[in-house]
């Protein structure tokens, strides 16, 4: 995982509420074995028309798109399937961090165990950030982990929660699992305590 | 009553007795009973093990099934589909590299994972248990703490048995009284989202009580914890009875002699104390249910059978306005409009929610003697190789096929339409499956997400129909 500590970047919206991940990605590109390319599926039919050219009219097809750090989505974001391939396609197109009021529990766990900052900003900061983008694409805001802020281009710092563990993994650039194998003498212990409830190897 | 007289309830107690490491500031890491793996959610875990040199701690408290990419056509046709093949032969390689039981391709075993671990007796009260697969909570009708997690704590879970989770909060919902004569499970759980919404339950396991919940079999309770995650709660639980044990008690996994009577004895303390408080509560008269219908893009659009579609120009808030006003587009529908008589191209009755042997023999039932509807194509899809089996024995599938309507082999099939069982672009769907997100039964297909009893009614019919008419 990469370390991330601040980010200053311009963004793209996407008001829609309820983004599920069937649209950040598509079921028929789930088959693949590894993480690559999926960025270039992301929001796939809503990016392309039927005969593969792009859709004019969709923001990721607009120049800001292309060159965008961060993604400004509407209420419920990443609800429905668990599949982790949602966050790499978004981190696969280049975006570090998704902003909006609030995130489905899965897609934000997964997007914290990647580095993939879900934040959550109250609705009056949500249609400022909303408005900027549509006035000027280009305007840039400034994330900073470490104080937890979303500064916005008149100076204004917004204060975002994060929970301190995930915070400091990714500030650190740690994977998570790091810490559950630090605690393997825990997990032996437990089992030592816990009669096993089923063994899926009998027949 | 539990330790220190303090009431807990279900989900506490399974919680505090999986809690292996807990550190102020961090997530608690709780141990898992049972993960579940199967095709498009593990390989790039299995990847990450390789990485990092490590092993699967725990293969006995692991299986894995193919479910989600896999072909229904009958076993004799070979897969075309290379993507599909190769994550079929990347499981195989995974299962026999690492040790971890495999219900593959040819195994009578194998199935929708959620149809599967209950049918194994795998699933048993007080257990955790996770999967990459969102409907993991399907198995919370067992009266056990199930979620879906992503591939990163796949993964995890593969190294260490362990997972890193908050603890949620607790959502009672209480569903009290009788259920009307067409009316089913499905119904009571469409209800349910289309009042708290798809981010209702957000942040909460849900636990389903009441007269309406205790009178339900295991698969209708089945039925109601699959689609928890549709109202946004990653769990949803019933509390263990003798509905529940009954169940388990002929199942290969389950406990046998003495250890069957000590089992029952610890899972008769696991329900939810006198006393024990929810942080929040909502109650359904299930005597006032109808049969529930969708008619947008997610599964929080929906109403009763007879009602009417809501009216964007009356929804105050303009995101959500915006949001309805979409999904009506995409949908073709207007506002005002019922969906009573509405054309419809394809029936679709399979999927973890409602795949297993009550619902074909439901279906059955309204099917026998009658014909699908012209020009309507309507597919059966056991959620399961031991369902299949069990349908045909009971001469359910020539019932199906006699009607006109597909008997395929098990699977996922349309429900996530990666597998070429799918939609063509606008075509309407009538579908027992879960999710009506676009494109997710086939890029432009449209899906109204039902009981499969209304969805039988409407094989017959060829339009949206009532099944109340028909009984
Ligand atoms: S049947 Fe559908 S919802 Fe259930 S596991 Fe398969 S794809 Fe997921």
């Amino acid at each position: 995982m990469e370390k991330f500590t601040t980010l200053a970047a311009s963004m793209v919206a996407i008001p829609t509420e309820n983004i599920d991940t069937d649209q950040i990605i598509p079921a028929r590109f789930l088959k693949v074995t590894d993480k690559n390319g999926l960025g270039d599926n992301l929001f796939f039919d809503w990016r392309y028309n039927t005969d593969g050219s792009p859709k004019e009219d969709f923001v990721l097809n607009a120049q800001q798109g292309k060159k965008a750090g961060v993604l400004v989505a509407g209420d419920n974001f990443g609800c429905g399937s668990s599949r982790e391939h949602a966050p790499w396609a978004i981190m696969g197109y280049g975006f570090q961090a998704v902003i909006s009021t609030s995130f489905a529990d899965i897609f934000r766990n997964n997007s914290l165990k990647l580095g993939l900052l879900p934040i959550i900003v109250d609705k009056d900061t949500h249609l400022q950030l909303m408005s900027l983008v549509e006035e000027e694409p280009d305007t840039q805001i400034t994330i900073d982990l470490e104080n937890q802020t979303v500064q916005l281009p008149d100076g204004r710092k917004v204060k975002f929660p994060i929970d301190n563990f995930s915070k400091t993994c990714i500030l650190n650039g740690v994977d998570q699992l790091g810490y559950l194998q630090s605690h393997a003498s825990a997990v032996e212990a437990y089992e030592a305590g816990h009669p096993d409830r089923v063994n899926t190897l009998a027949t | 009553m539990s330790n220190n007289g303090q009431p807990k309830t279900l989900f506490e107690k399974i919680w505090d007795e999986h809690i292996v490491v807990e550190e102020p500031g961090n997530p608690s890491a709780i141990y898992i009973d049972l993960h579940l793996i199967h095709e498009v959610t593990s390989p790039q875990a299995f990847t990450g093990l390789r990485e990092k040199g490590l092993k699967v701690r725990r293969p006995d408290k692991t299986v894995a099934t193919m479910d989600h990419g896999i072909p229904t056509t009958p076993p004799d046709i070979p897969i075309t589909d290379m993507m599909v093949l190769n994550q079929i032969n990347r499981l195989e390689q995974n299962c026999r590299d690492f040790g971890v039981p495999l219900h593959g391709l040819d195994s009578p075993n194998r199935g929708i994972v959620h149809v599967i671990g209950p049918e194994l007796g795998l699933t048993q009260p007080g257990m955790t248990i996770v999967c990459g697969d969102s409907h993991t909570s399907t198995h919370g009708a067992f009266g056990t703490l199930a979620f879906g997690i992503g591939t990163s704590e796949v993964e995890h879970v593969l190294a260490t048995q362990c997972l890193l989770q908050v603890k949620p909060k607790t959502y009672a919902v209480r569903v009290e009284g009788v259920l009307p004569k067409g009316v089913s499970a499905k119904d009571i759980i469409l209800n349910l989202i289309s009042r708290i919404g798809i981010g209702g339950g957000t942040g909460y396991v849900l636990e389903y009580t009441g007269s309406a919940i205790q009178g339900l079999s295991m698969e209708e309770r089945m039925t109601v914890c699959n689609m928890s995650i549709e109202g946004g709660a990653r769990a949803g639980m019933i509390a263990p009875d003798d509905t529940t044990f009954e169940y388990i008690a002929t199942r290969p996994h389950a406990p046998q002699g003495a250890d069957w009577e000590s089992a029952v004895e610890k899972w008769r303390s696991l329900p939810t104390d006198e006393g024990a408080t929810f942080d929040r509560e909502i109650t359904i008269d299930a005597n006032s249910l109808e049969p529930m219908i969708t008619y947008g893009t997610n599964p929080g659009m929906g109403m009763g059978i007879t009602g009417v579609i809501p009216d964007p120009m009356s929804v105050k808030d303009v995101s959500e306005r915006q949001t309805l006003d979409k999904a009506l587009n995409y949908m073709d529908l207007q506002p005002g409009q019922s969906l009573l008589g509405h054309n419809v191209d394809v029936v679709f009755i399979g999927s973890c929610t409602n795949s297993r042997i009550s619902d074909l023999r439901l279906a059955a039932s309204l099917l026998k003697g009658q014909k699908v509807a012209d020009n309507l194509r309507v597919m059966v899809v056991p959620g399961s190789q031991q369902v299949k089996n069990q349908a045909e024995d009971e001469g359910l599938d020539k019932i199906f096929k006699e009607a006109g309507a597909e008997w395929r082999e098990a699977g996922c099939s349309m429900c996530i339409a990666m597998n070429g069982d799918q939609l063509q672009p606008g075509q309407y769907a009538v579908s027992t499956s879960n999710r009506n997100f676009e494109g997710r039964q086939g890029k432009g297909g449209r899906t109204f997400l039902a009981s499969p009893l209304t969805a039988t009614a409407t094989a017959i019919t060829g339009k949206i129909a009532d099944v109340r008419t028909m009984l």
